[in-house]
């Protein structure tokens, strides 16, 4: 079996006296989609945090390539290729698509200015390909509708050649065929040799779009599954009971 | 608006806002000066005004930024009060036993003490208020108290004066650049203005994106040039009295010939705010500090989750500002030629009203430098417009309270009509 892209093995996280992530181990190999279901408060997005360094895991280690890294903070994470999609896509409402997209990593002049004109030439290029539609380039964001919001904070994480990406429920509060355009998206990663961690509530979306699926609930992994293995049933008792396809036959 | 001149403004890229300022500006002149029989317009007064706003106008463009962060600085009236004494004492008191009285040396060791003070407590408030998490509420508002204090323990309540005469200059109507330094500024400002526009436009074209008409270009920049060539003329109508030539004149042991004029030309301390309003626009709008400090007012989390070291930025933001309050107290008790321990009393509310009017919004995120140096002007043009109407100086107070709750008013129902938040 070859070395997985990044590897989180035994990652444990407490805040107060509740353990939010519970030793859970995940991995995702190049070219692959690996699903974290679960309900509120299972601790999915507390692990995601970890890895795109928002939160400060207690113990546990990361590896990419095979080789233990160290994620501290936000810049970190960028530092390794590791892009996130924030369910609240953590855009900037004042600013406009360009801003955004360049936030923390902005193109500048010789003089050390930001070259705004550069980084509107630059979010054209990319957003013509993720949406040819998008159009409203000198516009805060703010008044962008959902579709158009969630491609900016796509584009972000595509733009910067992300290696390992993190969607933290990217299709929430958008239209049919925004979804579909974003699972398309993922699918062209995908075939790039992205690996992507997707986060959902929509089971059988999951199903579709994913290679293998990690269950969680109470901060602990149920465990983790090749979706062609399992029915959407099993995942479902997955998430509800806590129990693996072998044990709720069993019980 | 009709559609035709709606159509225009969009054209031209005008920024309505602005335009509503400018408005405001124009029409409270224009009721003052019908009021005062003809007084308010001229050369003389228009002079004076710009004097005593340059103070607050600088810690206006500071106060853009703290705002901006979702911050407040309440302490800038009483920093500017102990660095203003501080400055005093070492220009008086100590600094002539040193390099010699008269000496050039002089203001420029003071000015800089005084900056590199006003930096490190305003960096230091911006530490308690990014770092141990306290609101910058509190934080300022302990240092409005602290720093007033400290201002009457540095001269045990004493006004030291007379200030150093090269010091004084830098806000006072003694020290200005005259009429040829003044034009030649001028033409210096509209060759940038139109270089800026040009190469805008190359660039612009350059990247495909869709430009504005010539026609518009053209106009864009008559009016910029109009207003820089319009204001010159102006500062350099009015005139030195010929009183103050005639001492002069004597002093220097000479007789001064029969219809001898000279005009002011720009004051220093306008060129100070000048200076200070183009960095900090710069600063604003073309640098990654700029940058950050809007990312992080419009969202913070998202500003953090990008990277971004929100608490050193909170730092930087309040340190700046109180290198402005500094900078505003050399003009303060420049202007004054001493400098008291109540130098700079209400200052705060001042500098948060002109950048309020100016619209910046206290949610955060949005503001801009123009608008507040507008702000402080159209503030002070009431204030003094009053005054010399004679209105008695606690009805002045309560007009001005009425008018910068209804300034928000209408920037509240401005931004609802925009869609802006």
């Amino acid at each position: 079996m070859s070395t997985p892209l990044l590897e989180m093995r035994n990652i444990s996280i407490h805040f107060g006296g509740i353990k939010a992530v519970d030793d859970v181990s995940i991995d995702v190999m190049p070219g692959e989609v690996v699903g974290l279901l679960g309900h509120n408060g299972a601790g999915k997005s507390t692990l995601i945090k970890i890895l795109a360094g928002a939160y400060a895991k207690d113990s546990g280690e990361i590896y990419v390539d095979g080789k233990k890294v160290e994620i501290n903070n936000p810049r970190d994470a960028r530092d390794l290729n590791i892009e996130t999609i924030y369910q609240t896509l953590a855009l900037s409402d004042n600013l406009d698509a360009a801003s955004n997209l360049f936030l923390g990593r902005e193109i500048t002049t010789a003089f050390g200015l930001v070259d705004d004109t550069k980084m509107e030439a630059e979010s054209r290029k990319i957003m013509a390909r993720l949406n040819p539609n998008f159009q409203r380039f000198s516009e805060p964001v703010r008044s962008l509708s959902g579709g158009q919001r969630q491609s900016v904070a796509i584009a972000r994480a595509v733009y910067f050649n992300a290696r390992i990406l993190i969607m933290d429920e990217p299709t929430a509060a958008l239209g049919v065929h925004e979804t579909a355009m974003v699972a398309d998206l993922i699918k062209e990663l995908k075939a790039q040799g992205l690996g992507i961690f997707l986060i959902s509530h929509d089971t059988r979306e999951m199903m579709e779009l994913c290679d293998r699926v990690s269950v969680m609930k109470n901060g602990q992994l149920i465990g983790t599954e090749r979706v062609e293995d399992v029915t959407e049933d099993d995942v479902l008792s997955m998430i509800i009971m806590g129990k693996k396809p072998g044990e709720t036959v069993d019980a | 608006m009709s559609g035709g001149l709606g159509n225009l403004i969009k054209t031209l890229q005008i920024d309505t806002r602005l335009l509503g300022m400018v408005g405001a500006f124009v029409l409270i002149a224009l009721v003052f000066h019908i009021a005062t029989g003809g007084t308010f317009l001229t050369p003389r007064n228009l002079f004076t005004l710009t004097l005593q706003t340059a103070s607050v106008a600088v810690m206006a463009t500071g106060m853009v930024f703290v705002i901006v962060t979702r911050n407040i600085d309440l302490s800038i009236g009483s920093l500017l009060g102990i660095i203003g004494m501080v400055m005093g004492v070492i220009q008086v008191q100590i600094l002539p036993d040193i390099v010699g009285f008269g000496s050039p040396a002089i203001w420029i060791i003071t000015v800089t003490i005084g900056i590199l003070m006003g930096a490190a407590i305003g960096g230091f408030q911006g530490w308690l208020i990014g770092y141990l998490a306290i609101p910058s509420f509190i934080v300022t508002l302990g240092g409005l108290l602290i720093w007033r204090g400290g201002a009457w323990w540095v001269s045990r309540g004493t006004t030291i004066s007379p200030l150093d005469p090269n010091f004084v200059m830098l806000g006072g109507a003694t020290g200005t650049i005259g009429v040829t330094a003044s034009w030649i500024l001028a033409l210096v400002g509209s060759a940038l203005t139109v270089w800026f526009l040009i190469n805008t436009r190359r660039k612009h074209i350059g990247h495909g994106f869709a430009v504005k008409p010539v026609w518009a270009e053209y106009a864009l920049g008559a009016i910029l040039v109009g207003a820089i060539c319009g204001i010159t003329a102006i500062m350099n109508a009015y005139l030195v009295p010929t009183r103050i030539l005639q001492r002069r004149f004597e002093r220097e042991g000479l007789e001064m010939p029969e219809g001898y004029t000279e005009a002011y030309g720009f004051p220093i301390s306008v060129l100070i705010v000048l200076f200070v309003a183009i960095t900090m626009t710069i600063v604003a709008k073309k640098t990654r500090f700029g940058r950050y400090i809007f990312a992080m007012g419009g969202n913070p989390d998202a500003a953090e989750l990008s990277g971004i070291n929100t608490r050193l930025l909170t730092v930087k933001v309040f340190a700046l500002m109180g290198a402005l309050t500094a900078i505003a107290g050399v003009i303060a008790s420049a202007r004054l030629g001493s400098a008291g321990s109540s130098l700079g009393e209400l200052d705060e509310l001042r500098v948060i009203a002109a950048a309020v009017i100016g619209g910046t919004a206290l949610a955060g995120g949005v503001g801009t430098i123009y608008g507040a140096i507008l702000g402080a002007f159209i503030m002070q043009a009431l204030v003094s417009g009053m005054g010399m109407v004679g209105v008695d100086s606690p009805l002045q107070n309560m007009i001005v309270g009425g008018v910068l709750i209804l300034a928000v008013w209408i920037d509240i129902l401005y931004r609802r009509r925009t869609g802006d938040s």
